[in-house]
Parts: C-alpha cells; sequence; structure tokens
C-alpha cells in the first residue's frame, strides 16, 4: 500500500462494517458514491442519544427535552460551519438532496418561474436535479437549456455565456456522480449572477470529499445528504441564503413550521423551523452532526488530497494494466476530478461485471446511477461505477484490478 | 471464482456471444419492447404467427449476459411452437425462475413442458437481483403475443 495524506490502515479500523469478511474475504467497498459507510463515533453517538438524551425538540420543557434540542441544534451549527454559511439557520435539514432540490424548485421555483422563464442544467445532473425542474416545465411551462460537455467529460463552458442569457435559474452539480467531474463552482455562481440568474449547487458529490465554502462559492442554494460523507441515512441538507429563505413560502405544512394557526390561516415560523415541518429525523442529524466532527477531526484538505492521490493511482493502475481494454470515463487530470470512475471494460456488460467483482467482495456499482440523459448521451445504457473514499487506500485499487483479471477469465478473454 | 459456473454456464456464455435469430420483422409483425429500468437492459422481440404457431421470430436490444442469453435460448425454444405450447412454456420458466403466478401461487413444473437447454438458466434462481434480467425478454414475448 503506497501512502497517503490519510492514515487509511488506521482510517479503516474505525469503521466497523469494514472489517467485516464474507467467505474468508475482506469487504472491498467502492460504492461510496452510492452512500458511505459510517465510523464507530458516528454509531456510537447515534447509539448514546437513543439509550440517554432521546426527546422531542423544540416542545417540551423538561430538561431532556432541552439537551436533544441542543443536541439537535448543535448539529446544526456543526454544519453551518463546515460549510462556511454565514448563519446557522441558513442550514435546513430536509430527508436527503433530492428532497432539499424538490424544495427550492417548488417553493422558490413557485414563488418565482412563470412561463417561459428559463432553467439552466447541465449534462451531467443526477435525477434529482431534473425532474423537479421538469415538473415545473409540465407545470409551469419554464423553458430547460443545457450545458453540453467536452469530450473528456468536463462542462463545455464555451456557450455559457449564451445559455444563461436571460435565465432565472442555474443549478448544476459540483461534482459529477457519474464521471467524478469536478465543476468550477465560484467561476459558474459567478457567471449566473452576472447573468441575474440564481445559482443552486448540488453538493451531494462534492462536500464529502472537499473544502465547502458557500460563501466564497457564491451559491445561492446548495444541497448535499448526510449518507454520503460517513452519516446516517434520512437526514440532508439544504443551505440557502439567508433573504432567500425569508422570502421564499413554506414547503411542507404542519407542526413545528408555524408561528400561528387559527381557523382561517396560519403563519410562518421563523427560520429554519419555516422549512422543518413535523418531527425531524433529530437521531441522524445528531449523527450527521457527529460525521461532520469526524471529517473536521481528519481535515477535508487531507481528504481531499487523500482521493487526490488514490484518484490518480487508479488511473495510472487501471491504464497500464488493461490498456484499451478499459474505458475510464471523465477526466484523466486528478485536478478536475474526485475518485469516483465509470468504467466500460472488455465488453463485459455492467451487470456481469459487478457480479463477477461481487465473488471477490468488490462492491461496484453497475447501472444508470440515475443520470439517464448523461448516460444517452455516452451512447450507453448502463455504466459500472467504482468509487473510492477515505478511507479507500491503494490496495482497493488493485483488489479492483485483480477482480478485473477474474471477470476476464470468465467472459473467455 | 468458486460459485459463478452456476450462472455463467458455458452455454448461457455461448447464446451471449452469439444470440440466435437476432434481428427485426417488418410491422405489422407483432412487437414489443422490454425494459428493465433497474440496469437500464433493453430486449426487443418480433413475432411471425401463422395458423396459431409461431412461425418466427426475432429478438433486438441489448444488455446483460443473462438477459441476452435467456431471450436468445427462448427464441430458439419458441421458434415453430403452437402458441399454447408458447404459454406453457413461458409459465414454466417462470416457475423455474420463482415467479409467482398471478394469483401469487408458487408454479408447479409441468413435466410434459420441457425446458432443455434453458435448464441451463436455473443458476439464476440464486441470485435474486438476475432474475429480473432473465424473466425480461419472456414478458417481452407475453406482450408481443397479445398483439397476435
Ligand atoms: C450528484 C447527486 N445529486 C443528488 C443525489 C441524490 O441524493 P439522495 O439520494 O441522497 O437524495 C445524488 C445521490 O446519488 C447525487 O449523486
Amino acid at each position: 500500500m503506497s501512502s497517503t495524506a490519510l492514515d487509511t490502515a488506521a482510517l479503516k479500523q474505525q469503521f466497523p462494517l469494514l472489517q467485516r469478511e464474507i467467505n474468508g474475504t475482506r469487504l472491498v467497498y467502492l460504492d461510496s458514491a452510492n452512500t458511505s459507510q459510517k465510523p464507530a463515533v458516528v454509531i456510537d453517538t447515534m447509539t448514546n442519544f437513543l439509550r440517554n438524551s432521546y426527546a422531542p425538540i423544540n416542545r417540551s420543557a423538561y430538561q431532556l427535552a432541552a439537551e436533544a434540542t441542543d443536541a439537535y441544534e448543535g448539529a446544526r451549527t456543526k454544519v453551518q460551519q463546515f460549510i462556511n454559511a454565514r448563519r446557522a439557520h441558513e442550514v435546513v435539514f430536509t430527508k436527503n438532496a433530492t428532497e432539499a432540490l424538490n424544495l427550492v424548485a417548488h417553493s422558490w421555483g413557485r414563488a418565482n418561474l412563470q412561463a417561459g422563464d428559463v432553467v439552466v442544467l447541465t449534462h451531467m445532473e443526477h435525477h434529482a436535479n431534473i425532474v423537479p425542474w421538469h415538473m415545473l416545465v409540465a407545470e409551469r411551462g419554464i423553458v430547460l437549456r443545457w450545458v453540453p460537455l467536452t469530450a473528456d467529460g468536463q462542462l463545455d463552458l464555451t456557450t455559457l455565456a449564451q445559455l444563461l442569457d436571460g435565465a432565472k435559474v442555474f443549478s448544476f452539480t459540483a461534482m459529477s456522480n457519474v464521471l467524478g467531474t469536478i465543476t468550477p463552482v465560484q467561476q459558474l455562481c459567478a457567471a449566473a449572477h452576472a447573468a441575474g440568474a440564481l445559482a443552486i449547487v448540488d453538493g451531494c458529490q462534492y462536500v464529502p470529499h472537499n473544502v465547502t465554502d458557500v460563501q466564497a462559492w457564491g451559491a445561492d442554494f446548495m444541497a448535499f445528504s448526510s449518507h454520503k460523507m460517513c452519516g446516517p441515512s434520512g437526514v440532508g441538507v439544504l443551505y440557502g441564503r439567508e433573504a432567500l429563505l425569508e422570502a421564499m413560502p413554506p414547503f411542507l405544512g404542519g407542526g413545528n413550521m408555524i408561528a400561528d394557526v387559527r381557523l382561517d390561516g396560519f403563519t410562518t415560523a421563523e427560520l429554519p423551523a419555516k422549512f422543518e415541518a413535523g418531527t425531524p429525523p433529530i437521531t441522524e442529524v445528531v449523527g450527521l452532526g457527529a460525521a461532520v466532527d469526524f471529517l473536521i477531526g481528519l481535515g477535508m484538505a487531507n481528504v481531499r488530497q487523500h482521493e487526490i492521490e488514490v484518484a490518480g493511482y487508479a488511473l495510472r493502475t487501471l491504464t497500464s494494466r488493461f490498456g484499451d481494454d478499459i474505458t475510464l470515463h471523465g477526466p484523466t487530470d486528478t485536478s478536475v476530478r474526485g475518485a469516483t470512475f465509470s468504467l466500460a471494460f472488455r465488453g463485459i456488460h455492467p451487470h456481469d461485471l459487478s457480479q463477477v467483482l461481487d465473488q471477490t467482495n468488490v462492491c461496484v456499482r453497475a447501472g444508470h446511477h440515475c443520470a439517464k440523459p448523461l448516460m444517452r448521451l455516452m451512447g450507453v445504457a448502463a455504466t459500472a461505477r467504482a468509487s473510492f473514499y477515505l478511507y479507500n487506500d491503494t490496495d482497493d485499487v488493485d483488489a479492483l484490478a485483480d477482480a478485473l483479471d477474474g471477470a476476464s477469465a470468465i467472459f473467455g478473454f | 471464482m468458486a460459485g459463478l459456473e452456476d450462472l455463467y454456464r458455458e452455454i448461457i456464455l455461448d447464446h451471449h456471444r452469439n444470440p440466435r435469430n437476432r434481428g427485426e420483422l417488418p410491422p405489422p409483425a407483432p412487437h414489443a419492447v422490454g425494459h428493465n429500468p433497474l440496469c437500464g437492459d433493453e430486449i426487443e422481440v418480433y413475432l411471425q404467427v401463422e395458423d396459431g404457431r409461431v412461425t418466427d421470430i426475432k429478438v433486438g436490444g441489448q444488455g446483460c449476459s443473462i438477459s441476452q442469453s435467456s431471450a436468445s435460448m427462448m427464441s430458439q425454444a419458441i421458434k415453430g411452437k403452437p402458441v399454447a405450447d408458447v404459454q406453457a412454456l413461458v409459465r414454466r420458466f417462470k416457475g423455474m425462475m420463482s415467479i409467482p403466478d398471478a394469483d401469487g401461487n408458487e408454479i408447479e413444473p409441468d413435466p410434459e413442458v420441457k425446458l432443455g437447454d434453458l435448464e441451463a438458466l436455473q443458476g439464476v434462481v440464486k441470485y435474486p437481483v438476475r432474475i429480473k434480467c432473465a424473466i425480461l425478454g419472456w414478458n417481452t414475448l407475453l406482450e408481443a403475443l397479445e398483439q397476435v
């Protein structure tokens, strides 16, 4: 194993599930772009909270409820600092990134977009940043424009100014879950603003792997999910600039999001409760707080550096071992990509490939990765995707390469 | 690669490499397209049915070895057969894949219906995610038959 910016041998020890062996071989988990594994500290924090401090938040006067509320709001402050939001109440907890993006399209979109208004997306978006806008096309008659890609899977920005001309919204991913491409977020936000459009960032694949600074970006909204960043599933985050969140109508209606309810109407609560209707995933939010602490402890710059090294090793190893027999989609320059690789190998269908890789406990995802428009443009129905995270090391890259050799043997190459 | 021999039997790989009855039939041949939304597999089935008998079948589409070889073997098995026998074979095959009938009951194997090469797909049952792949062509066939 080559050493990198992180001590992965020690790190792996902190993830109970990665200790698991199946049929006597270790697990090589390469599906973190899908969802990440959880360190013991997150699991323990959630267990301790459930055992000792679990109670409703914001509703009751007793000591226990105050403790639970503190833990919940404490997690919000941790997230605020982690993404460098100006105010804690600019962090809204949702169910996941999908709900966060739907919240924006639904609440901000319905209040601000009319027939003919233009929303600009890119060809590498996840369905979560496409379908909510398609829904507004159907309902409102908004118009979608698309930023195309270059041959190596980066955004082709040559026509960006024209695409943004007259647009109301530019909503784009900070990192592609299929190609691994990292987009120039700050530049894209500036371009949106220069055109008078709102900049919405899908940070789902970026936030778990990089230093995130929504203020430096100039993002108006940013969405991400806890489960991809060592936290539990069931909670996501919408960051929104205070003025925008203040001006928007609420999303879901019910308890917690109101200031007053009368027979003839209601008034909304202050931020962020206004957008957190009903009982939230309390324990999961507390778990996300522990995940944020864990990541801060490692240092996100170190995580990024580690992944650059693993991605570089993967690119070198796979191309030197398999040459033209392997296609790694997306950029080859590790300064503009993360460690997520969609690959095609010797014409073996991704489904078959992932099945064979599973024989040696190498877990990769096969499918369209919730990015069907991109898959169509790539001219494939599916890819196999290996995605590396902070607990993966160069040994895992070698395990992937060995497993690919095994697939060659079965399919007769 | 212990274990996978059951899934990737030589005959399956052979049908995957050299799919039988590939192609299309011109309209108005009964035609259906089936998708497996999970993995993007796609199968197209074209039929020619004369006097209650499937006199020709062509298969198109693309996908994994299991979906493609299953459709290829299916095309071989049903070509020339009366529609009633084809329906019985579909039932038998679904039974082998542990798929219940319309009422949710287990399908008892009918000893009269011979599976032949299709037996090779038996190993798929151990990999529940792949049953959808194996069955895709068969469901598409049923859809095409409805147009007859
Ligand atoms: C780029 C991107 N956006 C959005 C999502 C949606 O995340 P979730 O399923 O957690 O809502 C994902 C998850 O796969 C993603 O990769």
